[in-house]
């Protein structure tokens, strides 16, 4: 195997890394958001337990692939890292609030309000801190001899915080279309009735970066006013995908709000990779440029051709197992 | 004062490593001891081994939890405070640490659920497989960060081309020269923390009287595993000692804070070492004896840290007293584990309640001894962060300034003390409940996968005080919960 085809194979799957995860821990990250807004508290009940059997296995995705960029890139883990130094910190610590109240609200009683607390509270922040890498990743770092030499906030910017309540809202769109498929009654109704001004926000955010992003970069205006006019089909399939999340939740389909959702989160992030592609820490390292050692890439390839499949077959089983509905005073628990 | 982000980086890598140190160093060796619990089960038909077990799995369960939740900052530090580091040694410590996530994920995905959930589900054949899985996945886990850890001390294998490290052979960078010795000396440290924390524990319930006749059992085997363990502990850290005497001599002698190299060098029982004026003050020490432990001879030569610029000492003192602490602690093992022998000969083991409640005490002694162990190789192998070829101050993040990291340490002080005395707090709740919980499984059956903390269902409040031990009822008769406690 060529140098060249291994990289790309690990672009491959760190790029796949990061949509699943996005995906699968952004249902349950957009729960915690909408926790504070809940009807009641049999509705959180049923919005944690909707969640509880499979969100530790989310965001197994996260370490996984925190592990195999510092393997196949490490550059972009030693750029990116240190340039959202403060970032990083807040998701984390909002990561292990929401893991830890996961656990305990079920068992706690007179404090459970307390662990309500920490479970919305971390997601949001944790949320929030992802889409601000997000936008910091469109804006480009700033480097010099293969290490970030920007300052300690360079990723808060405007910009940043714009994709950063953006993919909030993403994420609470999620949320709340994986509620509309997990629950019924009123807490289904809520649920629907939350989903169009949420999905208005993110369509918001999505007008906003998308005239904002070209002015920030040339890259990114040529990639998409002089290149190849092919990739406008990816924005238009996002657009697509906001219209049938519409429509389904008019309908009152139950299933087909989530999946719009997940399209349109899968079109939107193949748009943004193919603005800076093949940059991966922008705008000065490629894919190229990032990549470890043949060797290493190469000596850990081995392991994941065996475990990928289990983790993935893992993964479609637990679902399998939690499928339907959730309801009110049946916990998995 | 300027902050210096070196040392707040140093501070805050210690603190969270620790910290999640614990745990593993915890369930690594309560996971074997649960496979022998299963096995027994499996041979014997007594119901006691199956009790114990089943009790024993719970509390691995909340430890394995805290685990998981403290390494996912551990994988994200590298890359936040040393990123030179990180970007010059990921050739090597990249599949390390993504063979260990792995590893994990796999345990816990194909064998961890079986081991917590499937007792009435799987034949008993599947469920003992299950337990030793879980107990050798463990050990895998371990491998790797142990191997990654070991090969910053003597690096091998590698070839240093452009400031990257490159590995010329993955066999000996991965099984590098200290790495047999310490992935040795931390599977007994683990053994050691899970029989003593056993024994502790039982030795405490036996003290109340409760269950009796499983605790007995209980502690009867992990006093003589215990007897085993703690002198081969020593032997093997002798032997640990000679590898590092051979491969980093600097860290051997600030550990017997021995400034200059010379023979018949005294064994130091109290020292004041002092890296700024080169010596030792207050010292009381045995004569030739640190020259016959480390070359078998009294009047062998003992390398002293004059061979080298001031500057490239490790902190002497702290090397020097975190040893002692370590060492003393092992020789306190040793002594409670024969005097538990002769009790036992004396047939006075279950009346003498002294010795009891000093193993109730003895519980925390492992996890010290282990801290401290760690103390010693890591600050001992300073200024180095892989031994002789990059130093901590190369290794750091060069866009950090000591603010943000201050902001940082800071910050994970704040969280860790908030999640983890609740996770603490919640295991000592188990620990309470006791063997006594397991009446009430039977309603929370499910046939459905959970997570590692389904496994007890110990409310998290200590609800109504003069509560009777064993009568925790289901949580729905508790003001409207529906899930019913995990």
């Amino acid at each position: 195997m060529a140098a060249s085809e291994l990289i790309l194979i690990w672009a491959f799957i760190i790029g796949f890394g990061v949509i699943m995860y996005v995906l699968m821990d952004g249902f349950d990250l957009g729960l915690g958001i909408l926790f504070p807004f809940a009807p009641d508290d049999t509705a959180r009940d049923v919005m944690m337990n909707s969640v509880a059997p499979v969100w530790d296995g989310n965001e197994t995705w996260l370490v996984l692939g925190g592990a195999g960029l510092l393997a196949a890139f490490p550059l972009v883990y030693s750029i990116v890292l240190p340039a959202l130094y403060i970032g990083v910190f807040l998701m984390l610590a909002g990561l292990i609030f929401r893991g830890v109240a996961f656990e305990f609200r079920f068992k706690a009683n007179t404090s459970r309000y307390l662990w309500n607390w920490a479970f919305a509270g971390g997601s949001t922040v944790a949320a929030f801190a992802q889409g601000a890498v997000v936008g910091a990743y469109i804006q480009g770092f700033e480097t010099a001899n293969r290490v970030y030499v920007g300052g300690a906030l360079d990723w808060l910017t405007p910009f940043t915080v714009l994709t950063g309540f953006g993919l909030m809202a993403g994420y609470a769109l999620l949320g709340a279309t994986w509620l509309i498929m997990k629950s019924e009654g009123y807490i289904q109704d809520w649920a629907y009735r939350i989903t169009p001004p949420l999905l208005v926000a993110v369509l918001l955010v999505f007008a906003l970066v998308s005239i904002w992003t070209p002015f920030i970069d040339d890259m990114v205006r040529d990639r998409w006013f002089s290149a190849i006019r092919v990739i406008w089909i990816l924005p238009a399939l996002a657009l697509a995908c906001a219209f049938q999340i519409f429509r389904s939740v008019r309908k009152r389909y139950e299933g087909m709000p989530f999946v719009a959702t997940m399209g349109l989160f899968i079109f939107t992030y193949l748009g943004l990779l193919v603005s800076r592609w093949p940059y991966v820490v922008p705008p000065e390292y490629t894919i190229w440029d990032a990549a470890s050692a043949y060797d290493s890439q190469l000596f850990l390839l081995v392991g994941l051709v065996f475990v990928v499949p289990v983790v993935l077959g893992y993964t479609a089983w637990t679902y399998w197992v939690f499928r339907g509905k959730v309801r009110a005073g049946e916990g998995y628990h | 004062m300027e902050l210096d982000p070196l040392i707040l980086s140093r501070i805050q890598f210690a603190f969270v490593i620790s910290f999640h140190a614990i745990f593993p160093v915890f369930t690594i060796g309560l996971a074997s001891f649960i496979a022998f619990l299963e096995a027994l089960a499996f041979k014997t038909d007594n119901p006691v081994w199956l009790r114990l077990s089943a009790f024993w799995t719970k509390v691995f369960a909340v430890v394995f939890g805290m685990g998981v939740v403290s390494g996912i900052v551990m994988s994200f530090q590298f890359g936040t405070n040393w990123s030179n580091f990180a970007q010059a040694s990921a050739n090597f410590l990249g599949p390390m640490l993504s063979y260990e996530v792995v590893t994990a994920f796999f345990l816990e995905a194909a064998f961890l659920g079986i081991l917590l959930f499937g007792r009435d589900k799987v034949p008993k054949g599947v469920h003992l497989f299950a337990a030793v899985m879980v107990a050798v996945g463990t050990f895998i886990s371990s491998f790797w960060i142990l191997s990654a850890n070991s090969w910053m001390h003597t690096p091998a294998g590698i070839e240093l081309r452009d400031g990257i490290f490159h590995v010329v052979s993955w066999t000996e960078a991965i099984f590098n020269p200290s790495f047999p010795y310490r992935f040795a000396h931390m599977g007994l440290a683990s053994f050691l923390t899970g029989g003593f924390v056993v024994a502790g524990v039982s030795a405490w319930y036996l003290l109340l009287g409760r269950e009796v006749e499983a605790n007995r059992k209980a502690l009867s085997i992990c006093l003589w595993l215990l007897l085993i363990i703690a002198p081969t502990q020593a032997v093997l850290g002798d032997f640990h000692g000679l590898n590092t005497l051979e491969h980093q001599p600097m860290k051997v002698a600030a550990m017997e804070g021995n400034w200059e190299t010379s023979t018949r060098v005294p064994l130091l029982l109290f020292a004041i070492p002092d890296n700024d004026t080169q010596s030792n003050h207050y010292e009381v020490g045995i004569p030739g004896l640190a020259s016959l432990i480390l070359t078998h001879d009294i009047d062998g030569e003992v390398p002293g840290l004059n061979e080298v610029a001031k500057d490239e000492q490790p902190p002497v003192a702290l090397v020097f007293w975190a040893f002692r602490i370590m060492v003393g602690l092992g020789l306190l093992m040793i002594a409670v584990a024969v005097t538990g022998l002769l009790l036992r000969f004396k047939g006075r083991l279950w009346e003498a309640r002294w010795f009891l409640q000093g193993l109730r005490f003895m519980s925390i002694t492992p996890f010290l001894a282990v801290l401290a162990g760690w103390v010693v190789t890591e600050s001992g192998r300073a200024p180095w962060l892989v031994y002789g070829m990059m130093t901590h101050a190369e290794g750091l993040t060069p866009s950090l300034t000591g603010a943000m990291a201050l902001f940082s340490l800071i910050g994970y002080v704040v969280v860790y003390a908030l999640v983890f005395s609740a996770g603490i707090y919640y295991l000592l709740r188990v620990l309470y409940v006791g063997l006594e919980d397991q009446v009430v499984e039977e309603e929370y059956d499910s046939d459905r996968p959970m997570r590692p903390l389904s496994a007890t269902h110990v409310p998290f409040e200590y609800n109504k005080p003069g509560m009777k031990i064993g009568k925790f009822g289901p949580p729905t008769n508790q003001g409207g919960s529906q899930n019913g406690g995990i």
